[in-house]
């Protein structure tokens, strides 16, 4: 097994080269210089231009390339000419709630999830599993973002029962009234997010089920007289489950990328929502800085699926 | 004589014919996506696309139904109704161009890396898997916000260059099995030049395969679109999209007290997204013998 996990480590050590490469080619054409947080209208021209000889600017693209990545492995990623403060500590302050939003979100996906494509394998072809087929059709087919949209109309403004923006109330201070707070700030916007991505773990669990209810162990344990609804809940719900663990490094991907609609429309102000302001003030050290975290934090879901895979399938790891 | 009509004629069109008669929701969506597509570009015909985007401030937010707007007006004065039309003719027609550009690229790229395998495949699918890990929506976004004056043919070259990689694969996987059946031996045998092989062999083989993954693909890229639009990073500010009105209810003024400007909007592009996928939901079970219904 470690073989494979090492095997999968080399293959992303080229993927993140050309990854830092792309992005550092992209904020070369993004107008402006690293240090543009920290003009002054009172700094001078002259002064612009030693600083811009001290960063580099005129150097060739390949040792600016080096400085830069030098950099990036120190921590330093420059300074948000919005808001005036380091990159790294602005966007830690945002991480959490993203983080946090995506990781509730994928708690009750998978409580959704499972239970949903258990059954629809279990009754396969009754108007049950049709209906449950339909669902994920349509969450499927239908653009994320429009469902948000409806579903704050509906439950935030209409109904008025969750709140429609920001990360947590002004007027709570400490303990459990600001979690609590912070929670009913998520609780929307997760519940949209988890109905709208189920469908890929349910459709997969289902064939799963259905596949193994044909297979041998199945049919010997029929045949020692093991009570039908045992035989699913001890036999076949647990090899089917298993597979679906490697779903997890992926879905915390895809959760990421949807965060920047989701935080847009909720007005929560995660890594997305940062990412959008930076785009609107052209900051463009953030902006480079959250590009190239989201692509990281790609690469290490479906590092983290791949290595759950190989730990719970011993068929796919490389002796 | 009596026989021979009762055996079916199974051409491709009888069976998804027949496969639309078994299927009520896959009917009543093709009525409406056909009768949506004539409606929208036989009034857009009609409609003077700068007049609908002239701005009168002193008729905004007139609620439908009054001064002859249909569907009432935006906060620059526009009427919704006409906007409404030129954006589903807009997007759908982005999407449309975005989907072939992106099955040509897909379906080019697949067929060399499935056909040649070895080497020319394991480098090209290593290319393949960094695409997939590049946070696509924020890339595109970061190009479309610095490109200086970019247009309609930049935002489609721009989204298609990232979109092509499903495709690819799907196409790819399929290749490497049928390049290993006989007829393509028999065709190397014979002296066939690769590139033939691939086009007038090989690529027939996956019609089937490359229609349905057209339909479903458009889905995807009218969505994408349309939600670039609604972040404010799609189509020109001057060219009307279903996105752009929807994006109109991130003012909470909007969102409440106007809801006929962007709600209609909303709706239709969820109807013409699951109607899209229903259709090509029904053409997969018609090519398909083993799922077909009737």
């Amino acid at each position: 097994m470690w073989k494979t996990i090492l095997r999968r480590l080399l293959v992303m050590i080229p993927e993140i080269i050309l990854l830092s490469i792309l992005i550092f080619i992209l904020a070369k054409l993004m107008p402006g210089d690293p240090f543009t947080g920290m003009v002054t209208p009172q700094t001078s021209a002259a002064q612009i231009e030693q600083l811009r000889i001290k960063a580099g600017v005129y150097d060739p693209w390949y040792i600016q390339y080096y400085h830069w990545i030098v950099k990036m492995f120190h921590g330093d990623l420059g300074i948000s000419y919005q808001f005036k403060t380091p990159v790294g500590t602005l966007i830690a302050s945002r991480m959490w709630n993203t983080l946090w939003l995506s990781l509730i979100t994928m708690i009750l996906s998978y409580l959704l999830a499972i239970p949903l494509g258990l059954t629809a394998g279990r009754y396969e072809n009754t108007k049950l599993d049709n209906f449950i087929m339909f669902y994920t059709f349509v969450a499927y087919a239908i653009p994320a973002f429009v469902f948000y949209l409806l579903g704050v109309w509906l439950f935030g403004y209409k109904l008025g029962w969750f709140p429609t923006s920001g990360s947590v109330d002004v007027d709570v201070t400490g303990g459990l009234s600001y979690l609590l707070s912070r929670l009913k700030h998520m609780i929307l916007p997760a519940i949209l997010m988890a109905l709208i991505s189920v469908t890929s773990v349910v459709q997969y669990l289902r064939s799963e089920v259905i596949d193994n209810k044909n297979q041998d162990y199945v049919k010997t344990a029929r045949a020692k007289g093991v009570p039908e609804k045992q035989i699913f809940k001890r036999h076949i719900f647990r090899n089917s489950l298993l597979p679906i663990a490697a779903f997890l490094g992926y879905s915390i991907t895809g959760l990421l990328g949807g965060s920047i609609f989701v935080e847009q429309i909720f007005n929560y102000p995660g890594m997305g929502l940062l990412f959008m302001d930076s785009i609107m003030n052209r900051d463009y050290s953030v902006i480079t800085a959250l590009v190239l975290l989201y692509g990281i934090l790609t690469l290490i879901g479906s590092l983290l699926s791949d290595i759950i895979l190989s730990i719970v399938d011993p068929r796919v790891r490389i002796e | 004589m009596k026989k021979s009509k009762k055996v079916r004629n199974d051409t491709n069109f009888n069976v998804i014919l027949r496969e639309f008669k078994h299927d009520k929701g896959a009917t009543f969506f093709l009525f409406f996506l056909v009768g949506l597509i004539l409606l929208v570009y036989g009034y857009a015909l009609a409609l003077n696309q700068k007049q609908v985007m002239h701005i009168d401030l002193l008729n905004g937010y007139s609620a439908p139904l009054k001064d002859g707007h249909l569907l009432g007006t935006d906060s620059g004065g526009r009427d919704v109704f006409q906007y409404l039309v030129l954006g589903v003719r807009n997007s759908l027609n982005i999407g449309i161009a975005v989907t072939c550009i992106v099955e040509v690229i897909g379906i080019v790229f697949g067929l060399v890396a499935g056909y040649y395998g070895g080497v020319v495949d394991n480098v090209m699918m290593r290319f393949l898997d960094f695409m997939m890990i590049l946070p696509m929506l924020m890339v595109i976004i970061v190009l479309v916000s610095i490109i200086p004056n970019y247009s309609i043919l930049d935002f489609i070259l721009i989204v298609s260059s990232f979109l092509w990689v499903g495709t690819a694969r799907l196409i790819r996987s399929k290749t490497l099995a049928e390049a290993q059946k006989e007829y393509v031996f028999a065709a190397v045998t014979s002296g066939m030049r690769s590139w033939k092989i691939m086009l007038f062999e090989i690529l027939p083989n996956m019609s089937s395969l490359i229609i349905v993954d057209l339909i479903l693909n458009l889905t995807s890229n009218i969505g994408i679109e349309v939600g670039l639009s609604f972040l404010g990073f799609g189509l020109p500010d001057s060219v009307p999209s279903l996105g752009t009105l929807i994006g109109l209810a991130q003012d909470p003024e909007v969102i409440t007290g106007a809801p006929w400007v962007w709600l209609p909007a909303a709706l239709v592009i969820l109807f013409i997204c699951v109607g899209i996928s229903y259709v090509g939901n029904v053409i997969r079970r018609a090519f398909d013998a083993r799922q077909r219904l009737g």
